[in-house]
């Protein structure tokens, strides 16, 4: 055999594979698939929950401590919000987001941007004015995955409650941020910040 | 013979355990606002009492006196930070929330000079202003409000 028919014959062999080559090939992709995204999907669902976020000295020392005396942590009901509950959108797509841009956090933690109390009080007004722009951009979506306006029953709320949140809430001049600034943890500074 | 000991040892003994015997602690028939309760013994707590939800403003009962907060104030913070009283009774939010103004004493040092914000002194509002239970008198009181401040 010439070297040229040689290599005709191996790209034919190429260009003709087995069906069942084919098959397994496709297999093996569908598996490969499921595992990945399975494996994904269970790494993003381990870092949403509140033992992955305290596992961190700077969040388990500071926000939590002052979170654990607040009634998203104990109330009568026994209806606890974690950390992701209000800090993670529910919708994938923000979800993913939001993971991709805490990736900076994560180079906080490396750097020790806030590994002392005295650090992390330096950058709160900073690290909270984050939080807030981002629920006032989102219309407070986290705070309304359970707290549904239109599931309020103005009749069991205080009278100081049903004023504001049957005008300005319910116009939508105002969000929830707006007025429930530090309900989870401790306020910064709040010279200047509108309405303090 | 060494006698003395022995009966040292044994008298104190004895005066030991009749200390033990006559330790026992009586309130004499006393009884205070907590009711009777032996010293050496503590007292089980009563159990914590609801505070006012949200109620309208309540009359003071005397000239000065610090009108008392009548809805809930749990989670609000006032510190060198933040006063969150201040956000709902501060003259740049009262109106529009509806809340009782403080009034313009807060304005003053204790020289009597008048600040443009609220006087350190009078910053801390819980010093005075307390919420209220629902709950009886702990005592029987006899003690009527002044006429002047239109009370019923």
């Amino acid at each position: 055999m010439t070297k040229e028919s040689k290599i005709k014959s191996l790209l034919s062999y190429l260009k003709s594979p087995s069906s069942a080559a084919l098959w397994l090939i496709l297999a093996i992709g569908f598996a490969g698939g499921v595992i990945f995204w399975g494996g994904f999907n269970t790494a993003l669902e381990v870092t949403n929950t509140e033992a992955f976020c305290i596992s961190c000295h700077e969040m388990e020392d500071n926000v939590y401590e002052e979170y654990k005396e607040t009634i998203h942590y104990s109330n009568r009901s026994g209806v606890r919000a974690t950390c992701p509950d209000c800090h993670v959108p529910k919708k994938w797509t923000h979800k993913i987001v939001r993971k991709i841009a805490a990736s900076k956090e994560v180079w906080g933690m490396l750097t020790g941007l806030i590994d002392t109390r005295e650090k992390f009080q330096d950058h709160r007004r900073e690290l909270a004015e984050r939080e807030w722009k981002r629920m006032k951009e989102n219309d407070s979506l986290e705070c309304r995955n359970c707290h549904n306006f239109e599931y309020m029953d103005f009749s069991e709320q205080g009278n100081r409650s049903v004023k504001m949140h049957s005008s300005a809430l319910a116009s939508g001049e105002k969000t929830c941020i707006d007025c429930h600034k530090g309900i989870a943890h401790e306020l910064p500074d709040m010279k200047g910040v509108d309405n303090w | 013979m060494k006698i003395l000991p022995i009966i040292m040892i044994t008298a104190s003994l004895a005066m030991a355990l009749s200390v033990q015997a006559y330790q026992e602690v009586t309130s004499g028939g006393l009884e205070t606002i907590r009711g009777i309760a032996k010293i050496n013994e503590t007292k089980s707590a009563e159990a914590l009492k609801r505070v006012i939800k949200d109620k309208n403003p309540i009359q003071r009962n005397y000239v000065h006196q610090p009108p008392v907060v009548p809805h809930q104030t749990r989670g609000y913070r006032v510190n060198k930070d933040s006063n969150k009283c201040l956000t709902c009774h501060g003259w740049k939010y009262a109106r529009e929330t509806g809340a009782t103004k403080i009034s313009l004493t807060h304005f003053e040092t204790r020289d009597g000079k008048t600040l443009s914000d609220v006087s350190p002194r009078r910053y801390f509002c819980s010093q005075c202003h307390v919420t209220q239970a629902d709950a009886p008198e702990l005592v029987d009181n006899l003690f009527k409000p002044v006429e002047s401040l239109g009370n019923d």
